[in-house]
């Protein structure tokens, strides 16, 4: 990863983007990780999901934040390949469970184990706007070879309709941004499956504007 | 390039805007010392955000057209973004939500290049067409009505509207009458009455309001803050007219009325479609004050209001 790069990449793109065309509300941005390990869980509508939680992060410290993200659709060509690995710096996992010999989850085990922020879509995959899919299980392989990390949920609500799966131009909306307590370890696979669910459900709720009916 | 020769008038209405937002930064000094107990967090908030709003509007006023109508340009966007955000819009239009936004640029430009014919058709006659013609194109139909209307609807309050304010700004360099510097004293003195009414009808309300106006749309809106709010502004209009506009004396007092009755009706439509949206605040760009169309409700009336009263009556 090149870490000039990356900073250009998070000055000139990411943040302009995300504060002045968008325009985000940040709800307890004292709960992010800033020192590595750690894992940052969010839902995922959007390619602008990563932009806006690098965005989140002060620039100093942005080459020691990475994603895991799909490599069957990131690593598809040669010049995209090496802008999402050089430049916005993911690490590839392969789709689809653990395969003979190989374990999907080597890249983000070893950036944890350097001691950087891993940020984690555990639902794997961009869903339909403001939706939340079914939570993978690969984050309970990770959380389990690290338990003593912090986990933390956060909640990214409007990008989906910004520029959601098969849109390729971002329109306007307002961002709600919120971030939630560490998540503790649940070894019963399926109870942290849902405590996961509930944490970005309960943050969801946070994002949208007290309505009269709520107050 | 930018006339930093602002007329005496001017210059005298915003010292006393700043003598006003100083007079309330001390007055909330000297609460906290005196009342430390209670909560003042939500006054601090609002007095800050107006002095943020008071340096953003002085950019209009320095006589520099490319900047004032970029930044009123500007507050049209954050409005009809804040608008889209709290509104439901269907994914099948994510293009014509496009369009909607390129409008803004264009509807400012007629003003900057004083086309006056198409900035008071361009909106309610050509985009109102296009708009469901190109939502045709998709050809989705489940909502179609529903989405093309509200689409509309949120170009009108938070583009075509507000544009007024750069069209108040530019009255003398549309029509050719007058003298230019008199656009700026125009929208200070609109808006500044406009917000004031807000200020006054709030006051009333709170120190005397008894029978509720429409208690199903915004339960806080009384009789006598309406009344004791518009007469105020009727007052406050006169006595502000001969400083800043053309008017007659009796024309200056109807302009503040107009004003104090159709800051009344903004509010309480916008409130109407925060209801039915069902929220209570349209968004927290404006800490203190909630969104910017909470802020810019009154002004969606009164700007073309006034607009076309003073266009009638002296341009």
């Amino acid at each position: 990863m090149n870490h000039f790069l990356r900073i250009l990449f998070v000055l000139l793109l990411a943040r302009p983007l995300v504060r002045l065309w968008f325009g985000v509300t940040v709800r307890h941005q004292e709960r992010l990780p800033l020192k590595g390990p750690a894992i940052v869980l969010a839902n995922h509508n959007s390619h602008l999901d990563i932009l806006a939680l690098y965005s989140l992060f002060p620039l100093t410290l942005i080459s020691n934040v990475q994603p895991a993200a799909a490599a069957d659709y990131f690593l598809k060509n040669r010049l995209f390949a090496w802008f999402a690995t050089e430049v916005v710096g993911i690490i590839p996992v392969i789709r689809g469970g653990i395969t003979a010999g190989s374990d999907p989850l080597s890249g983000c085990k070893e950036a944890l184990s350097q001691g950087r922020i891993l940020i984690l879509f555990p639902e794997g995959t961009r869903g339909e706007p403001e939706m939340l899919s079914e939570i993978k299980l690969g984050i309970w392989y990770l959380y389990r070879d690290f338990p003593e990390i912090p986990v933390v949920p956060v909640y990214l609500n409007g990008l989906g309709r910004a520029m959601g799966k098969g849109q390729w131009f971002p329109i306007p909306f307002f961002v709600d941004i919120a971030i939630g307590r560490p998540l503790p370890w649940l070894s019963e696979k399926t109870l942290f499956r849902t405590s996961i669910k509930d944490a970005l459900l309960h943050l969801k709720q946070k994002t949208i504007l007290s309505t009269p009916g709520q107050q | 390039m930018i006339n930093l020769l602002l007329p005496p008038a001017l210059i005298t209405a915003l010292e006393g805007v700043f003598a006003l937002l100083i007079t309330a930064s001390i007055t909330l000094l000297f609460l906290e010392k005196r009342y430390p107990q209670k909560n003042w967090l939500e006054l601090k908030l609002r007095i800050r955000t107006w002095w943020w709003i008071v340096a953003c509007f002085s950019l209009t006023l320095l006589g520099n057209m490319p900047i004032a109508l970029v930044v009123l340009g500007l507050v049209s966007f954050l409005a009809l973004k804040e608008y889209l955000t709290l509104c439901s819009t269907r994914t099948a239009d994510h293009v014509v939500l496009f369009w909607a936004y390129l409008c803004i640029p264009l509807q400012y430009y007629w003003l900057g290049i004083h086309w006056y014919g198409m900035f008071i058709i361009f909106i309610p006659v050509y985009v109102f067409l296009f708009v469901p013609m190109r939502m045709v194109l998709i050809g989705e139909t489940q909502g179609f009505l529903k989405a093309a209307a509200s689409l509309q609807w949120g170009l009108m309050i938070c583009v075509f509207c507000l544009s007024h304010m750069g069209a108040v700004l530019a009255l003398p360099l549309l029509t050719g009458i007058g003298k230019a510097e008199q656009g700026p004293m125009l929208l200070f003195y609109l808006v500044a009455l406009t917000q004031l009414n807000d200020v006054a009808q709030y006051l009333w309300g709170k120190s005397l309001g008894k029978h509720k106006v429409s208690p199903k749309v915004s339960p806080n809106k009384t009789l006598e803050g309406f009344l004791g709010g518009a007469f105020t502004t009727c007052l406050l209009g006169w006595l502000l007219g001969p400083l800043l506009t053309p008017f007659s004396p009796l024309h200056a007092a109807l302009a503040g009325l107009l004003i104090g009755v159709m800051g009344f009706i903004g509010d309480i439509v916008i409130s109407a479609v925060k209801r039915d949206i069902g929220v209570k605040d349209s968004g927290r760009l404006l800490p203190g004050h909630g969104g910017i169309l909470d802020r810019l409700d009154s002004l969606t009336y009164t700007a073309p209001l006034f607009f076309h009263y003073t266009h009638y009556l002296y341009y």
